[in-house]
C-alpha cells in the first residue's frame, strides 16, 4: 500500500501532466490547509476542548490538514530544497507572511495539544495565540491573491471573506459546533455570492483595456491581429484559462449548493454525527469547485495582448 | 530584500518606438542568444522539433491592429519586455528575496540560485513580462543586459542591450531615463512617449513612442470593410481528467 503521502505525490503529478491550469495543487493546498486551521482556530479558543483520545483525534486532524497543505503547496515551487528561503521576506510579500504564520501557528498550538492529550490540561494562554495565528495564516493565504491587482476580480475586498469563512465553517463542522457551523455556512453562501457579483464587474472597473495594454486606444479600436508566436507559452498556459469557465455557473451552483447551502440545511435539520458527516463531504466538494472557478475565471490583464480574457 | 528600493536617480530603461518598428523579430532573437549563452540559466525550448513547441522568452513582439472610424486600419509592431517599473509589483511580492530592484541604476532582476519557482511575480506582473523556465524551474526576465551594459570587456558600441544593438529599423532605444537631458528623455517629450497600461499603477520605467499619423482615404465606412471574417471558435476538446470533467458537467 502507497503511504498517503505517495497517493497525493502520484495524483499531483497526473494533474499536472494536463498542463492546466487551475493548478490542482494550489486548490488541494488552499482548501485544505484552511479548513486545518480553521479546525484550529476553534480547538485553540476553547470552544471544543477535547482531552485524551479526543485530543489526539482532533488536533491531529487539525495538524495533519494543515501540514497536508503546506506539502502540496511544496509540489507547486520549481525548487523545494531552497523553501527555507520563504520566511526571510515577511516585510514586503504575503507569501512569506503565509509561510512564517504557519509555522509559528503549528508551533505556539503544539503545547496545548500536547497538553490537552496527554495530561487532559489545555493551556488556554498558548491556545488563543494559537487561534490569532491560525487566523491570520488563513488571512495571509488570501491576501496572496487578494493583493494581485493585475488580477481584476482577486484584487477587492470581497476575497479575504470567502477564504475565512470557508475554512471557520468547514472547521467548525470538524469540531462539531453544528450552531456555529450552520450559521457560518450561511455565511459563506453570502460571501461567496458577494464575491462573485462584484468579481464579475470588476475587470471593467478596473479599466484595463487592449487600448491601455498598448497604448494605442487614442488611436482607434485595437485588436490583436498576430500573437507573438504560434504555439503556447508560459503565460496562456499559467493565466489564461478560457476553456475552464465553461462551466462558470454551473460550477457556482454546485460550489454555493454543496459548499453552504446543503451544509447548512443538514446541520439544521439534525446534529447527529451522519448530518455532520455528509455536510462535511458536500461542503468540502464545493469548496474543491469554488477554488478551481477561482483560478478559472481568474481573468489577468495579460490576456490583452493575447487577444485573451 | 524584496521591499523596493527609494527611487533611483538614474532609471536605466527602453524607448521602443512604435512607428518605425518593422515587425521583424530581431530583437526576439538576439536577447534569446545573448541570454541564452551568457549570464544565469539558459532560456529553454520544450518539444523544439515536435507538435507543440515552446520556449522561454523575455521579449516578443505582438502585432496590433487599430481600426480607425475614417482611415484605414493601421497595423503596429509591438514588441513588449520587462518595463523594469519603478513601483514593481512583481519585486514586493517574492517570499525569498530572489527577486529585486537596483538602487543604483532601477533594473528589476532575479537571483536564480535563491528562485524557488512560484510563480507569485509573473502572476504580479500586469504585462507577462516573466517566464518561468520549464528546465531551469527559476524565472527568467529581462535584466537590461546588465552584463553588456557596463561590460569593459565589450567594444563601446555594445555596450547596449542586445535588442537595441540588433534592431535595424532603430525602432529601440536605450538610456537614463531617470535624466531629462539624456537622449532617451528628450525623444520621449519630443514624441509623446507613453506608459504601458498606467491604471495598474507600476509607474514603469521603459517608454513607447506612437505611431505618427499615416494615410487618410475618403471612403465611407472604411472600418467596418476592413473588419476581420467571423471564424469559427477553436473546437478543442480536453481529454483525460479535464474531458471526463467537462463531460460530466455538460450532462448536468
Amino acid at each position: 500500500m502507497r503511504s498517503p503521502l505517495g497517493c497525493w505525490a502520484g495524483w499531483i503529478a497526473r494533474w499536472k501532466g494536463y498542463k492546466m491550469h487551475p493548478a490542482p495543487s494550489l486548490i488541494l493546498f488552499t482548501v485544505l490547509s484552511g479548513l486545518g486551521f480553521g479546525l484550529l482556530v476553534w480547538l485553540g479558543l476553547g470552544l471544543r476542548a477535547p482531552t485524551g483520545l479526543g485530543a489526539i483525534i482532533l488536533f491531529g486532524l487539525g495538524y495533519g490538514l494543515a501540514g497536508a497543505g503546506l506539502i502540496a503547496a511544496a509540489f507547486h515551487l520549481g525548487h523545494p530544497e531552497r523553501a527555507l528561503l520563504a520566511f526571510t521576506q515577511w516585510r514586503s510579500s504575503w507569501l512569506s507572511r503565509e509561510a512564517v504564520l504557519a509555522l509559528a501557528a503549528l508551533v505556539v498550538m503544539a503545547p496545548h495539544a500536547a497538553s490537552s492529550a496527554f495530561a487532559a490540561t489545555p493551556l488556554p494562554v498558548l491556545g488563543w495565540l494559537g487561534a490569532v495565528l491560525a487566523l491570520a495564516t488563513i488571512l495571509a493565504t488570501a491576501m496572496i491573491y487578494a493583493q494581485i491587482r493585475a488580477v481584476p476580480r482577486w484584487h477587492h475586498w470581497s476575497t479575504p471573506p470567502v477564504f475565512l469563512l470557508a475554512a471557520l465553517a468547514g472547521g467548525a463542522a470538524l469540531a462539531a459546533q453544528i450552531t456555529l457551523a450552520l450559521w457560518l455556512m450561511v455565511a459563506l453562501g453570502v460571501a461567496m455570492l458577494a464575491h462573485w457579483l462584484a468579481g464579475d464587474r470588476r475587470f471593467a472597473t478596473a479599466g484595463s483595456t487592449a487600448g491601455t495594454a498598448t497604448g494605442l486606444g487614442a488611436l482607434g479600436r485595437v485588436r490583436l491581429l498576430e500573437p507573438p508566436h504560434s504555439g503556447r507559452n508560459y503565460l496562456l498556459r499559467e493565466m489564461v484559462h478560457e476553456v475552464g469557465r465553461k462551466h462558470a455557473q454551473k460550477l457556482r451552483l454546485i460550489a454555493l449548493g454543496a459548499g453552504a447551502v446543503l451544509p447548512a440545511l443538514l446541520l439544521a435539520l439534525s446534529g447527529g454525527y451522519l448530518a455532520v458527516a455528509l455536510a462535511l463531504l458536500a461542503h468540502l466538494g464545493g469548496m474543491l469547485a469554488q477554488r478551481w472557478l477561482f483560478f478559472a475565471e481568474a481573468e489577468h490583464v495579460v490576456g490583452l495582448y493575447y487577444g485573451k480574457r | 530584500m524584496t521591499s523596493l528600493p527609494p527611487p533611483s536617480a538614474r532609471k536605466l530603461g527602453l524607448v521602443i518606438d512604435l512607428d518605425t518598428c518593422v515587425g521583424c523579430h530581431a530583437c526576439v532573437i538576439s536577447c534569446k542568444g545573448w541570454n541564452t549563452e551568457n549570464y544565469g540559466a539558459p532560456l529553454s525550448d520544450m518539444d523544439a522539433y515536435g507538435a507543440s513547441p515552446e520556449g522561454t522568452f523575455l521579449n516578443r513582439v505582438h502585432t496590433f491592429e487599430v481600426a480607425r472610424d475614417s482611415a484605414p486600419p493601421m497595423v503596429v509592431h509591438f514588441p513588449k519586455s520587462c518595463l523594469h517599473c519603478d513601483n514593481a509589483p512583481c519585486v514586493t511580492v517574492c517570499p525569498t528575496g530572489a527577486s529585486y530592484k537596483r538602487a543604483e541604476d532601477g533594473i528589476v532582476l532575479v537571483n536564480e540560485s535563491a528562485c524557488i519557482g512560484c510563480g507569485l511575480c509573473a502572476w504580479a506582473c500586469p504585462y507577462g513580462a516573466r517566464e518561468m523556465d520549464s528546465a531551469a524551474k527559476v524565472m527568467k526576465k529581462c535584466t537590461l543586459c546588465v552584463d553588456r551594459i557596463y561590460n569593459d570587456t565589450l567594444p563601446e558600441e555594445d555596450r547596449t542591450p542586445a535588442c537595441v544593438r540588433t534592431c535595424p529599423a532603430g525602432a529601440r532605444h536605450f538610456g537614463d531615463l531617470g535624466d531629462p537631458d539624456s537622449d532617451v528623455s528628450q525623444l520621449v517629450a519630443a514624441r509623446g512617449g507613453f506608459d504601458l497600461m498606467p491604471e495598474q499603477g507600476t509607474a514603469p520605467v521603459n517608454k513607447y513612442l506612437p505611431p505618427r499619423g499615416r494615410d487618410t482615404l475618403e471612403i465611407p465606412d472604411l472600418a467596418s470593410l476592413c473588419a476581420p471574417a467571423p471564424q469559427a471558435a477553436p473546437n478543442a476538446q480536453p481529454t483525460g481528467l479535464l474531458g471526463w470533467l467537462d463531460r460530466a458537467l455538460e450532462r448536468l
